[in-house]
């Protein structure tokens, strides 16, 4: 594999037509990129910017939100309070949070991988219900082995199932130009398609008549609970996989290639990148992490493939990894922060008389917001660094 | 279902002409709304939102008010809400348009199961459909030839649009600040004022379209009543290659493979009931690897299109 040239080195290599100077190594991709001053002993400043511009916008998605609740007749700080009780005041509140987290967590790097590749893949959803398929068609066949075993089969062919399914896409987008938000898209559709297929037809378990599903994996080879907690081994495969993400990305040549491609893709392959194969290799990783989540629904929480796996966490991942600006590390934090908030969806109707959409109302103005406060970066000149 | 079963045979290919006009009409409306706003130079993912707001708009203005054509009216504007948000923020610097849709469509989809939660049980007037089929006793052919005028609208307004972007001064703005923004802005242009109402004016027939799946076919409220329509009119565009008139025939063809499976279902064809109804997904993902290269741009694609502003 070729080690990156320096952006000199291209320079001087193609004189006619003047490719566009290689952006440093840390900047983000594409339109998302904003300018770092090149000394690092005044970063302080844009590091103060990158923590007070998204606090800034959740802030004012909070003040927008309470307006909104207020409006409808409830406390606005009653239901911030609500929330917060629901989703992190017990250990039991917290412990639910970080079950439905793990999932997330999983998504999020679905779309926060190739993000980083300057691609927007939505194909989460889809990798997810096929993930949890083909672990729990994977585990029903050896599932006369040792409950290890059947988990790891799971697990591998979980990540193998998802992997592929995004890296279809990553192979239409490189080879036939297809656009990924749209083949991705329409993946996620072709997915649950055929989960609803194969749950009501081969691999239906005769016993399942309110819900189809497929036929079940032993009590006994599901993964158990962390100690005593009602938290299971998920949200370890979640945070391992993201800080995993992280240091693929940020640490090694590969992560390097991954982000040169990002930031300018014509300048990737001017420094003779092997564009598809990093293109293709990437998507692949980014489609073993929903995949996973899919064989932990199944290996821990429902026991059977049945269509309870489609139920948003795709979604859920697109705007943790928007949230966390493409970053592995703060898709941990963010998703444990959206599990809270999904799992306090009930008491806002029992205690508050509002539809559990509430908390959908309250992400998309959550998201909005974010994506408003991207194009603040630059604009505060308190954040800027003096020229000296 | 069972109209389709006294033809026999027979029943499936009327089934699915039947399907082609009446699933037809919503992709009709949508695509025509997201061709134009991508004709502009922006993609609109969050027309999904708009249907969604729109069909609840559209159900609630109905009930309350016992007049339909009220809440057609109110569903279009109340898309006008929604895309005027999306042109604000999508037209943001360092912005993906992307991004912004599925914000829209968190947010929209939000509003709409918030506000749309009492009316799940209420019944609403609905649109009347115009008898195509009065020539013949059987009811399935009546029911397929059973058209709503919203269908003659929406064919109407695409050919209007192919007017209007070949021969209007109005419609060569559009395609010039689509293809050339920098261009369109040295010719004195408003290049926000033009997305701004490119978006505005497409989800105003993405809200039509919303109406009409609440209030003529399927013809009530539910939280699941757009299925991704919206979305994936943003295929449809791309598959009808920005024309607005390929749009109508890219519509009635996802309408009627829509109407594939429950239609073979009828005639007892059910052993693949559940991949025949993702059949209009696997019809789009094949035209797109078929027909999409990436050795060049594809005719009709807007220049700025997918560029950051």
């Amino acid at each position: 594999m070729d080690e990156p040239k320096p952006a000199s080195v291209i320079a001087s290599a193609t004189a006619e037509p003047p490719p566009e100077p290689l952006p440093p190594p840390e900047t983000q991709p594409g339109d998302i990129a904003r300018e770092r001053p090149p000394a690092r002993a005044l970063q302080w400043r844009s590091k103060v910017e990158a923590l007070v511009i998204p606090c800034g916008a959740i802030a004012v998605a909070l003040v927008l939100f309470g307006i909104f609740v207020w409006t409808q007749g409830a406390n606005p700080f009653a239901v911030f309070a609500s929330i917060y009780k629901a989703a992190f005041a017990s250990t039991r509140s917290f412990e639910n949070t970080l079950v439905r987290a793990a999932p997330i967590m999983l998504c999020a790097l679905g779309t926060a991988i190739p993000l980083r590749l300057g691609m927007v893949v939505i194909g989460n959803e889809g990798a997810l219900v096929m993930g949890g398929l083909m672990a729990t068609a994977a585990g029903l066949l050896v599932v006369e082995a040792p409950a290890l075993v059947v988990q790891l089969t799971m697990a591998g062919a979980g990540m193998v199932a998802g992997g592929t399914w995004l890296l279809i896409v990553g192979a239409l987008k490189h080879y036939r130009g297809v656009n990924e938000t749209i083949s991705s898209l329409l993946m996620n559709f072709i997915g649950i398609a055929l989960l609803n297929q194969a749950v009501n037809s081969w691999m239906k378990d005769p016993s399942s008549l309110n819900k189809p599903s497929s036929f079940p994996i032993p009590e006994e080879k599901m993964l158990t609970p962390l100690g005593t907690t009602d938290v299971h081994w998920g949200i370890v495969f979640g945070v391992v996989f993201c800080i995993v993400a992280y240091i693929l990305i940020h640490k090694t040549t590969f992560g390097f290639q991954i982000r040169t491609i990002g930031a300018n893709i014509r300048a990737a392959q001017l420094a003779g990148l092997a564009v598809g194969k990093v293109t293709l290799v990437t998507c692949f990783i980014a489609g073993a992490a929903p995949g996973l989540a899919g064989m932990v629904e199944v290996a821990a929480v429902h026991g059977v493939a049945n269509e309870s796996l489609n139920v948003w966490y795709g979604n859920a991942g697109i705007l943790v990894a928007f949230l966390a600006r493409q970053n592995a590390l703060a898709c941990i934090v963010v998703s444990v922060m959206l599990g809270g908030l999904l799992a306090s969806g009930g008491i806002l109707q029992r205690s508050h008389q509002l539809p559990d959409a509430t908390i959908l109302v309250f992400q998309g103005i959550v998201f909005l917001c974010i994506l408003y406060s991207e194009s603040l970066y630059g604009k505060f000149s308190i954040f800027q660094e003096k020229k000296s | 279902m069972t109209d389709a079963e006294s033809l026999g045979w027979w029943g499936v290919p009327i089934a699915v002409l039947g399907g082609a006009l009446r699933g037809g009409t919503p992709f009709l409306l949508v695509s025509a709304g997201e061709c134009l706003t991508e004709k502009s130079g922006k993609t609109n993912l969050g027309l999904e939102g708009v249907l969604l707001i729109g069909a609840m708009t559209a159900y609630a203005v109905s009930v309350n008010t016992g007049n339909p054509w009220a809440g057609l009216l109110a569903a279009g504007m109340a898309g006008m809400v929604l895309g005027f948000i999306h042109a604000v923020l999508a037209q943001q610097p360092k912005v993906n348009d992307i991004a912004a849709g599925i914000a829209m469509i968190i947010f929209g989809s939000g509003l709409a199961f918030f506000f749309g939660k009492a009316y799940i049980q209420p019944v609403a007037e609905q649109l009347p459909g115009i008898e195509f089929g009065w020539w013949s006793s059987h009811p399935a052919i009546r029911s397929a030839l059973r058209i709503c005028p919203l269908f003659f609208f929406g064919v109407a307004v695409v050919f209007l649009m192919q007017w209007f972007f070949e021969s209007t001064r109005w419609g060569l703005f559009v395609r010039a600040v689509g293809d050339k923004p920098d261009a369109a802005r040295a010719m004195g242009i408003s290049v926000w004022g033009v997305r701004t109402c490119s978006i505005m004016a497409g989800s105003f027939l993405a809200g039509l379209a919303g109406a009409y799946l609440s209030l003529y076919y399927p013809g009530s409220w539910t939280e699941k009543i757009s299925g991704g329509q919206g979305m994936i009119a943003v295929a449809l565009v791309i598959f009808a290659r920005w024309n607005p008139v390929g749009c109508l025939w890219a519509s009635l063809l996802f309408g009627g493979a829509q109407a594939l499976g429950p239609a073979l279902q009828s005639v007892g064809i059910s052993s693949y009931y559940y991949l025949f109804n993702a059949s209009p997904y696997i019809l789009t993902l094949l035209v797109m690897v078929l027909t999409c290269t990436n050795k060049k741009q594809l005719a009709g694609q807007p220049g700025a299109l997918g560029a950051s502003s």
